[in-house]
């Protein structure tokens, strides 16, 4: 057993729980100044719940979502994930390779721009990350076909390349690829935002589905009858004074 | 130490390397603080300095860093192709990962080198003996390892080696020399996955191909690493390489790792100033 993960240490019924979570940008090709991006932000949140960040532009939501992903470095505090395991995790410390196998296995995040593989077809982008999950590969595919069907992702470009995409295709396969690990945790940063009404309803559908598996969602939406629709927590994120 | 239930595959310790004079201040602790890897005292230079990390079974270890910084250095030397000057890594395909593998014999080296490394350079003149076909440069490695070959099964592997790197079979006795550089990159890899390597060792395996070739081979390392789960340390000075092949990330400035994280993270929120000038030169 790891430092990292202490099984004595429980999360109480919290899937994650965020503690004076800080995130402080240090540009040091601009003299070294500081920016910061989120101020002491702390929540908790449930097994198969759906929490919101809510908060103005720059407010620091995204970073939020980095930060627990580990795409950006916390400068201060804790957040801790229980994982399937029940061993308790701290996401702001751990050894990355905890982290990677979390990402492997647990959490998925969509991100607001896409981004995967040139030349690697639509269908395959899908499929690894359920590969890498340890499905073979006619599983993988055939599992990330249901979820190209499911986001009306047309049959004649599931061949294709996502770079040929539009803003709206390449998003609806960013969500199949994160949707297809049937993750314990999915994280959001505006989904919707390059998506038709269809496209919406298509998503919401989705994430009804693996919501009933007991995924637990945490993101940031910017259409309030979203946000109405499907929070059950919604966790304010301030601005800073004066930046 | 066991993460997550597995033992590193390859542990570097203090990896130091050296060229010319070598003096007291080249060994001192002020050697870390200094912008060059040049000695203003002997003008010795460190190629490498104390670099630490380690890989783990089936994943990709991206080195990053402009030209002269100890990036290629690092993997010749973990490639027994130079002895490293001080320092030591071990390996846990080898005596179990107990043995110090620069103490080795150069006999011992060998044997691990060819059971158990892969390697593609830049150049595929360093990978390739250019005057062989295709089919015998890769037979070549799969000998090294058969007791007692025999030419139909040597022969069989050997295509179905060219054949995971999209060689069309008629090509595979051509000579290499007559291959495009993209072509040659293809089979340097499989040359390098003949003896089903534990860990590939890529150096610059895409530069100097125009960027369609380029997309190509990396879509191959990459579906090749998914199928066999090798380990990879991939060295590039693209960081689009980087950040499409690899998990994690060590920054390499003047012959010294100074940052290291998950790539991601490495390229979103870089914390050295160096790698934050890197990754806003990004085209």
């Amino acid at each position: 057993m790891s430092q990292a993960q202490k099984p004595r240490e429980t999360l109480g019924d919290s899937l994650l729980s965020v503690e004076n979570l800080e995130k402080t940008f240090r540009l040091h090709l601009l003299g070294g100044i500081r920016v910061e991006a989120v101020q002491p932000l702390s929540f908790k949140l449930r097994e198969r719940e759906f929490g919101v960040l809510a908060g103005p532009s720059g407010a620091g939501k995204t970073s939020v979502l980095k930060c627990i992903y580990r795409t950006y470095l916390p400068t201060g505090g804790t957040i801790r994930y229980r994982r399937a395991d029940n061993g308790v995790v701290d996401m702001a410390t751990c050894p990355e390779q905890t982290i990677l196998e979390i990402r492997k296995k647990e959490i998925a995040c969509v991100t607001q721009f896409f981004r995967c593989a040139p030349r690697v077809s639509a269908e395959q982008v899908v499929a690894f990350a359920r590969a890498a999950q340890g499905a073979s590969q006619e599983e993988a595919l055939e599992e990330a076909r249901v979820f190209l069907r499911a986001f009306a992702i047309p049959e004649k470009l599931w061949k294709a390349y996502p770079v040929t995409f539009s803003g709206g295709e390449q998003q609806r396969v960013n969500l199949a690829r994160a949707m297809v690990q049937g993750p314990r945790m999915l994280l959001l940063d505006e989904p919707t935002a390059s998506l038709d009404a269809r496209a919406v309803e298509r998503f919401l559908a989705a994430l009804e589905s693996i919501r009933g598996q007991g995924t637990t969602c945490l993101g940031i939406f910017h259409n309030q009858d979203m946000v109405r629709s499907l929070a059950t927590e919604v966790i304010e994120v301030k601005p800073l004074n004066g930046g | 130490m066991a993460l997550n239930g597995q033992f590193p595959l390859l542990r570097v310790r203090n990896l130091s390397k050296h060229y010319g004079p070598f003096c007291a201040a080249c060994a001192g602790p002020a050697r870390r603080e200094r912008e060059t890897n040049v000695c203003p005292e002997c003008g010795g230079t460190a190629a490498c300095m104390d670099v630490n990390f380690e890989l783990f079974p089936g994943e990709v270890l991206g080195v990053v860093g402009e030209s002269g910084s100890g990036k290629s250095t690092l993997l010749r030397c973990l490639n027994f192709d130079q002895p490293p000057s001080a320092g030591e890594v071990f390996y846990s395909g080898a005596d179990n990962g107990h043995t110090n593998l620069f103490t080795l014999s150069a006999q011992r080296k060998r044997a691990v080198r060819s059971s158990l490394l892969g390697i593609v350079y830049q150049s595929p003149h360093l990978g390739l003996n250019l005057d062989l076909s295709a089919g015998a440069n890769v037979a070549e490695r799969l000998l090294i390892q058969e007791g007692a070959p025999e030419y139909a099964r040597v022969r069989g592997r050997t295509f179905s080696l060219l054949g995971k790197v999209r060689m069309p079979e008629s090509r595979v006795d051509e000579l290499s020399r007559t291959f495009s550089g993209g072509m040659q990159q293809r089979v340097q890899l499989a040359k390098a996955l003949a003896p089903k390597p534990k860990l590939l060792l890529l150096d610059e395996p895409t530069s100097g191909l125009d960027v369609s070739v380029q997309a190509s081979v990396l879509d191959l390392i990459a579906s090749l690493q998914r199928e066999t789960g090798v380990s990879m340390l991939v060295v590039s000075h693209d960081l689009g390489v980087v950040r499409l092949l690899t998990h994690r990330t060590l920054v390499m400035k003047t012959g010294r790792v100074v940052e290291q994280g998950l790539t991601d993270q490495v390229l979103e929120d870089p914390q050295h100033p160096y790698t934050q000038q890197l990754v806003a030169s990004i085209l």
